[in-house]
């Protein structure tokens, strides 16, 4: 029997390393390097979800990028557009007043009136909420991988549409985004001052969606996620409703996809057209193997380590062809991602060293010569 | 009344018809067994009682309630539960954690009080585990509980296959072929089981070619042939039945002999 670890050690392991990172940093005189950190850990978010879909509900979407958009450019264009001109609009008049809008002053000191960043987060996550219902529900009651197709299509519709539409800014996004006060004192902004703050609003959110999908995965949702991944048929037949469980993963999965999108555009003060683009979206398909696909562990680390590596640009101008290549050598040389044979890489050494009657009681077992499948689930 | 009622049930792949207007009727507490050569469509009639597959034409009945057309999620919710000709097991699970999958028509949870733990979830939880835990007992696997399922040998497999459906507290017990692949001594720990099961109040609808372990359960057989009922009766009656020989028994005990 393995020794268990009480359940919520790895969460206060990882928060105190996360903690302690700035502190690093800073006696590294490196702390400009938690700018990219910062924006490596919303990206995380996007393929901790993504990990959900992949490796729980067994379905692939190539269109996360695009749900990243949405909840960016929603974000954007909302606090981003003055609609002081529509302040006579008597049915308007009293929105002033409201807390869905506030007065501020644009990049030149004019002043103007926008939706609050609050509201448009709620916005995009409402956006983003029905169009992956609209995208999910009709792929997902077909077996096989409808949704990847869907979600490809998807993600080119919209990342053209960013592209030719004049209010998300074309090709050139969408800048001055204001900072978003979170309330509490806290505020996303990509201010020098706020650097270290911004780094633990990403790190804090990271992990507490960590935290919540942990807990997800570990429960009679979570066991309904990996029976449908492995045999949907019975899984149906032992009364899961799998159509419903793997649409309500899907739309999770975006939700996150867009709140990150959102953090990123306001901490970033801005979006870009290529942030709905294919490359992105098949750069989160990779981090998710990368990282082991169900585990959400691994897909946190990888996914955080690699976009950092990127972000510091070293991929050079191979960046995108970077992660293809990485999502190639995952597929075909090792399908569960490099962590978990390197992981029984190391059990089997140590298990080497220790003396033979110290023997795993389980690897004792005939077994038949029915092998099964390796073990995903070890979240 | 029946607890199943199975009225003029059509049901064909392509051309091929594989269920021929078959009608029946399972009484409550009853071992009704379905045999028939191999291809007869037994397999795809009990299909079509779970809702994985939806008939041509005809009527399913449940206690009181028509479940045509019913997806197997929402059948599997009213009381009827299954076992699979080969058996299907989440291999990527541990023995308990497929037991616990029985549990999900059971229980309530969803998504948001699954990830929060709201009060009252984490109770469901152990609920859920020791639940699956006494059924694992009960089909005396209780010492696999964590061992991963791909690992169990075949008459293992079975027995875990059945600790799961039961765990949905079925009414009516489909049990696919539960014998095939297993030796003497399992098979017969296997017909003991299924009469615990059935003292346990539950109705079971069994397809077996094993005729010693038909002949020894049923309280009623059905005999399928092209997809078409040509019989129905006790066992004795079945086994006295000209037709019936003809076409199924009597290749089956030359079989028997031959071997
Ligand atoms: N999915 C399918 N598509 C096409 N034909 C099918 C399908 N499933 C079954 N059949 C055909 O339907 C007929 C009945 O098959 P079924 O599996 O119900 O037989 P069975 O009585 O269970 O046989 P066995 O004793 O071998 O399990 C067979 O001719 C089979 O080839
Ligand atoms: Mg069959």
């Amino acid at each position: 029997m393995k020794p268990r670890l009480k359940p919520g050690l790895p969460f206060v392991l990882l928060a105190a390393a996360l903690a302690i990172v700035p502190w690093i940093l800073r006696r590294a005189e490196m702390e400009y390097c938690l700018t990219q950190l910062t924006m490596s850990l919303y990206y995380a978010i996007v393929v901790l979800g993504l990990c959900l879909v992949m490796g729980y509900a067994g379905q692939v979407s190539l269109g996360h990028g695009a749900f990243f958009a949405i909840g960016g450019y929603t974000s954007a264009v909302l606090t981003t557009c003055d609609v002081s001109k529509w302040q006579t609009a008597a049915w308007l008049g009293w929105i002033k007043q409201s807390p869905f809008c506030i007065a501020r002053e644009d990049l030149f000191g004019n002043p103007i009136l926008t939706v609050s960043p609050w509201a448009a987060f709620f916005a995009a996550m409402a956006l983003t909420f029905v169009v992956a219902n609209l995208i999910g529900y009709p792929a997902l009651r077909l077996r096989g991988h409808y949704l990847a197709m869907a979600t490809l299509g998807f993600g080119m519709i919209v990342h053209k549409v960013i592209l030719g539409t004049a209010f998300t800014g074309a090709a050139d996004g969408i800048n001055g985004v204001p900072e978003w006060n979170l309330g509490l004192g806290l505020t996303v902004s990509g201010k020098r001052p706020l650097r270290i703050e911004n780094y633990f609003i990403a790190g804090g959110l990271l992990l507490l969606l960590l935290v919540l999908l942990h807990n997800l995965v570990r429960s009679r949702v979570g066991r309904a996620l990996q029976a449908i991944h492995d045999r949907e048929t019975a899984a149906n037949a032992m009364g899961i409703n799998t159509a419903l469980y793997k649409l309500k993963t899907f739309v999770l999965s975006a939700l996150m996809a867009a709140m990150a999108g959102v953090f990123f555009t306001h901490y970033t003060a801005g979006i870009g057209p290529s942030e709905a683009g294919a490359f992105k979206s098949v750069r989160y398909v990779a981090l998710a193997a990368a990282g082991g696909m169900s585990s959400l562990w691994g897909v946190t680390g990888m996914s955080t380590l690699l976009n950092y590596m990127s972000l510091r640009g070293l991929f050079g101008s191979y960046d995108n062809a970077v992660f293809g290549l990485l999502l190639i050598g995952i597929v075909s040389l090792a399908p569960e991602g490099p962590l978990k044979p390197l992981a029984r890489l190391v059990r089997r050494l140590a298990g080497a060293c220790r003396p033979p009657n110290a023997a795993q009681p389980d690897a004792a077992r005939p077994n038949n010569g029915l092998e099964g499948r390796p073990r995903h689930g070890a979240a | 009344m029946a607890l199943l009622e199975v009225d003029n049930v059509r049901h064909s792949f392509g051309g091929l018809v594989a269920i021929d207007r078959v009608s029946f009727e399972v009484a409550p507490g009853q071992i009704k067994s379905v045999i028939g050569p191999n291809g007869a469509g037994k397999t795809t009639l009990f299909n079509i009682v779970c809702g994985l597959l939806r008939p041509d034409s005809g009527n399913i009945r449940f206690g009181d309630r028509a479940i045509t057309g019913f997806k197997p999620y929402q059948i599997a919710r009213a009381g009827v539960s299954r076992t699979f000709q080969n058996p299907s097991l989440f291999l990527q699970m541990n023995v308990l954690e497929n037991v616990m999958v029985g549990r999900h028509c059971r229980t309530r949870w969803e998504f948001l009080g699954c990830g929060v733990r709201w009060p009252g979830q984490p109770k469901e939880e152990a609920a859920i585990r020791e639940a699956a835990q006494a059924q694992l007992e009960y089909v005396g696997l209780a010492h696999l509980a964590e061992c991963p399922a791909g690992a169990l040998a075949f008459g293992e497999r079975r027995m875990v296959e059945l600790a799961r459906a039961l765990a949905t507290e079925p009414q009516l017990l489909l049990l696919d072929e539960p014998g095939s692949g297993l030796n003497t001594r399992e098979k017969a720990d296997l017909g003991r089981m299924i009469r615990r099961v059935r003292e346990r109040g539950v109705t079971i609808l069994l397809v077996e070619h094993d005729m010693t372990l038909v002949m020894d359960l049923s309280d009623a057989i059905l005999v399928l042939h092209n997809g078409a009922r040509i019989a129905e009766g006790t066992p004795s009656e079945i086994q006295n039945d000209a037709n019936v020989v003809r076409v199924y028994l009597g290749g089956e005990m030359n079989h028997a002999a031959a071997s």
